[in-house]
C-alpha cells in the first residue's frame, strides 16, 4: 500500500497495456484533475459516443462548464477557444473529423497561428485542437482527408501525429501544457492499437523524431499509420537479410529532420511514407531537406510512397487499391535495395499481403509495436 | 438629443472624442510624407461611438477591435505614443513594429486586440467573456465591428453561442453603410441588423451613433445587463465614415457617395453636436474650448516625437515570438 508520504521516485512506475484512444482518454482526465484551466469543448466530447469514448468519463468527472458540447460553428468555436486561451484557460478544441476543420482555417491560421507574433509575445494561444483523419468503411472524400500538410504549412502552429499509444499520452500531456496552438492529429485507425502505457503522467517531446527499428540498409522515414504497416514490412524484409530503419516522425512541425540524416548517412537509401497526398506534402518536405543536407551520402534518388493524386472514393472496390500498405512498402524498399534482383520479393509481398477486408483496420494488427 | 443630463460627463467624453479627432488628422497630415508604410484606416466621423461605450468601461474589462480601431484603442486608454510609433513601425509601438494601424493592442488598458479580417476578433470577444462568466469576475467584454461584419458567418455563430451561455460580451455594430465602396443596399436585403441579433437572443439597442448622449446612456443600459448576467447585448449604431475606406483622404471625387459633402458631414459631425451642448448646457466659452485644444495638440504632438526619438526596431529580430516559451 503506497503512503502518502513516500518518496515519489521510489513509486513503482505502474504500466498498463492500454489502446491508443485509452491512452488520450487518460492524457486528458488526468491533466484535467491537476490543472483546472484544462477544458475540453467540441461536438461529442460529451454525448454518448464520447469521440470514440476518447472523452469517455469527462463530463460526469467535470462538469459541463469544463467540458463542453458546441453548436456546428468550427471557425466561430475555434475563434471563442483562442479567447479562453487568451484569458488563463487551456482549450482542448475536438474535431470528429479533420475535414470539419477546414471550416475554422481562418481562426486557426489569421489569429491562433498570429497573435502571439503580431502583438509581440503580449498574448499566447495555449490551444489544442485534437482532429481525426478517418478511413475505410465508404467514409468517402470529405470524411478521410489526412490534412496535416496544410497545417505543418504555417509558422506558429505545432502539429503532430502520434503513432503509438505511449506517444498518444506524453505528447497530448505535452501538448496541452505548450503555450503555442498544437494541432493534434489522430488517425482513426491507430485507435484500437495496443501498447504500454505508463500510468502517471509524463510529457513526450513535440518536435523530437523516434527511431523505431534500427538497420543498416535502408532508411524509411513515416508517422502515424503508415508506421504500423511500415513496421510490418520491415519484420518480414528482415527474415530476407534486408535490415530497415524506421524513424517515426512523430511530429510534422516543426519537423526533426536529424535523426533522417544520419540515418540516411549509413545507408544511403531513403524511403518516405505519407498517409497523405505528395504534392507539397509532408513527404516532400523531408525528401527537400535530405537533399539539402545528405544528398552526398545518397545512394540513389530517394523515393516516396503517398496517397495518389485523386480524392479518396466511396465504394470498397474503389478504396482497396487506393491505401498504399505493407505490400506497397515491401515493394519501394526491394526497388531501392535490390539491384541485382536476388530478393524472392513476390514471396515477402505475399507474406504481408492483406487477406481480410481491407475498408475496415487490419485486424492482424494489435501491438503492441 | 438631450439638453443636459447628469450621469455623463460631457467635457470628458468630448476630450476623449477630440483626441481621437486630433490624432487621425495628425495621421492624415502626415501621411503623405511615406513614413507612416502601412495602410491606415481612419475613424474620423465615428468617433462618439468608441467614446460612448467605453464611457461605462472599467479597465479589466476588455474591448476588441478591427482593421479602424484607433479610435477604439484611443477611448479605452491605449498609450497614444506607442499607438503612433507602431504606426511608424518603431520599437516602441504596441507590437514593437509587427502589427502596424491594423493590429493595436494594449493589455494594460484592456484594448485586447485589433485585427483587420472581418469578424476575426468577434469569437475572441465572446471566448474573453466566456472566460470572465467561468472564473465569475464581474468584467464584460466589447467587440466593436462595421456593417460588413453582419454578412460573415463567424458573428453568427459567436452570437449564437454567446446567448446560448449568457455570456457577458457586448457586439457593437458601427453601421456606417459602406463596406470598403460597396453599400449596405448592395450588400444585404431590406431588413433590420438589430432584429436579426434580437432573433438570436441578444438584447438590443439602436441609436444616433453620431450623438454623444445616446450612445452613452444605451450602451452604459447594455453593459449594466450584460455585467450583470443578463447574457450578450447587441448595440447597433448609425453612423457615418468621413474619409475613405483607407487613406488619408476625402474621396469625394470617386462619386459612390452621391449625397456626400462637406455639409453632410458637418450636420453628423459628433465633435460638433457635443460642442453644442457644452455651450448651451455646460456655460463653455471660448477660452474652454481654446484651452482643451491646446491640450490635446500638446499631446498629440508629443506623440509623434516621441515616436520620432523611437528607434527602428532591430532587423534579428523579426522572427522572434513566432513561438512562445
Amino acid at each position: 500500500m503506497q503512503s502518502s508520504t513516500m518518496d515519489k521516485a521510489k513509486t513503482p512506475t505502474i504500466i498498463r497495456e492500454l489502446n491508443f484512444g485509452e491512452a488520450l482518454q487518460e492524457a486528458q482526465l488526468q491533466t484535467m484533475e491537476s490543472d483546472k484551466s484544462v477544458m475540453v469543448i467540441g461536438e461529442g466530447v460529451a454525448d454518448p459516443k464520447s469521440i470514440f469514448r476518447t472523452t469517455e468519463g469527462l463530463v460526469e468527472r467535470f462538469g459541463p462548464d469544463r467540458v463542453t458540447e458546441m453548436p456546428l460553428a468550427e471557425n466561430g468555436m475555434t475563434g471563442v477557444c483562442i479567447g479562453l486561451s487568451i484569458n488563463g484557460f487551456r482549450p482542448i478544441l475536438v474535431h470528429q473529423r479533420i475535414d470539419f476543420a477546414l471550416l475554422s482555417l481562418d481562426q486557426i491560421i489569421n489569429n491562433a497561428a498570429k497573435l502571439h507574433y503580431v502583438f509581440d509575445g503580449k498574448v499566447t494561444v495555449p490551444l489544442v485542437v485534437r482532429m481525426l483523419i478517418g478511413r475505410g468503411w465508404g467514409q468517402g472524400p470529405q470524411h478521410a482527408q489526412s490534412l496535416q500538410s496544410i497545417f505543418a504549412h504555417i509558422p506558429g502552429l505545432k502539429v503532430v501525429m502520434p503513432t503509438t499509444p505511449y506517444d498518444a499520452k506524453g505528447m497530448l500531456n505535452s501538448a496541452i501544457k505548450d503555450n503555442n496552438p498544437v494541432m493534434f492529429i489522430e488517425h482513426r485507425w491507430l485507435y484500437n492499437l495496443k501498447g504500454d502505457v505508463p500510468k502517471e503522467p509524463y510529457l513526450v517531446p513535440l518536435d523530437k523524431a523516434n527511431v523505431v527499428r534500427k538497420g543498416r540498409d535502408i532508411t524509411i522515414a513515416t508517422y502515424s499509420h503508415m508506421t504500423i504497416e511500415a513496421i510490418a514490412a520491415a519484420k518480414e524484409l528482415a527474415k530476407h537479410g534486408v535490415e530497415v530503419e524506421i524513424i517515426d516522425m512523430r511530429c510534422v512541425r516543426p519537423i526533426d529532420i536529424d535523426p533522417v540524416l544520419a540515418s540516411v548517412k549509413n545507408s544511403g537509401l531513403l524511403l518516405v511514407l505519407d498517409t497523405g497526398w505528395a504534392s507539397c506534402g509532408v513527404s516532400s518536405e523531408i525528401m527537400a531537406r535530405t537533399a539539402e543536407s545528405a544528398f552526398q551520402h545518397l545512394k540513389k534518388p530517394p523515393k516516396r510512397i503517398t496517397l495518389p493524386d485523386f480524392p479518396a472514393p466511396t465504394a470498397k472496390s474503389l478504396t482497396d487499391d487506393y491505401y498504399p500498405d505493407a505490400e506497397t512498402i515491401v515493394q519501394g524498399v526491394v526497388s531501392l535495395v535490390d539491384d541485382e534482383q536476388k530478393l524472392p520479393s513476390k514471396k515477402i509481398c505475399e507474406a504481408v499481403r492483406r487477406t481480410s477486408l481491407r475498408d475496415i483496420p487490419n485486424p492482424a494488427y494489435v501491438g503492441p509495436f | 438629443m438631450k439638453s443636459v443630463d447628469s450621469t455623463i460627463d460631457l467635457p470628458a467624453l468630448y476630450h476623449s472624442m477630440l483626441r481621437i479627432r486630433r490624432a487621425e488628422e495628425a495621421i492624415a497630415n502626415r501621411y503623405h510624407e511615406q513614413q507612416m508604410r502601412c495602410p491606415v484606416h481612419l475613424c474620423i466621423g465615428e468617433e462618439a461611438i468608441a467614446v460612448g461605450v467605453c464611457a461605462s468601461l472599467t479597465t479589466p474589462d476588455v474591448v476588441y477591435g478591427n482593421h479602424r480601431s484607433h479610435g477604439h484603442y484611443m477611448a479605452k486608454g491605449g498609450d497614444l505614443n506607442a499607438m503612433i510609433a507602431e504606426i511608424y513601425g518603431k520599437s516602441t509601438g504596441c507590437c514593437g513594429g509587427r502589427g502596424g494601424s491594423m493590429h493595436l493592442i494594449d493589455n494594460t488598458a484592456g484594448f485586447a486586440g485589433a485585427v483587420p479580417i472581418v469578424g476575426g476578433t468577434v469569437p475572441l470577444a465572446v471566448g474573453a467573456g466566456w472566460s470572465f462568466k467561468l472564473k465569475e469576475e464581474e468584467r464584460v467584454a466589447v467587440v466593436f465591428f462595421g456593417d460588413g461584419c453582419f454578412e460573415e458567418g463567424v458573428l453568427h455563430e459567436a452570437m449564437n453561442f454567446a446567448a446560448l451561455k449568457k455570456i457577458p460580451t457586448i457586439f457593437v455594430c458601427e453601421n456606417n453603410g459602406m463596406s470598403v465602396y460597396t453599400p449596405l443596399t448592395d450588400r444585404q436585403p431590406v431588413r433590420s441588423i438589430s432584429g436579426i441579433a434580437r432573433a438570436h437572443g441578444l438584447g438590443v439597442y439602436t441609436g444616433d451613433g453620431n450623438d454623444i448622449f445616446e450612445v452613452a446612456h444605451l450602451a452604459g443600459e447594455a453593459i449594466a445587463q450584460a455585467r450583470s448576467g443578463g447574457g450578450p447585448q447587441f448595440l447597433e449604431f448609425k453612423t457615418y465614415r468621413w474619409f475613405g475606406h483607407v487613406g488619408h483622404e476625402f474621396d469625394d471625387d470617386l462619386g459612390y457617395r452621391p449625397d456626400e459633402t462637406p455639409q453632410f458631414r458637418e450636420d453628423r459631425c459628433p465633435l460638433k453636436r457635443a460642442e453644442a451642448a457644452l455651450s448651451q448646457n455646460y456655460g463653455w466659452q471660448d477660452g474652454d474650448f481654446s484651452a482643451i485644444e491646446q491640450r490635446v495638440k500638446e499631446e498629440v504632438e508629443a506623440a509623434f516625437q516621441f515616436t520620432f526619438d523611437s528607434p527602428e526596431p532591430n532587423p534579428n529580430t523579426s522572427g522572434d515570438h513566432t513561438y512562445a516559451e
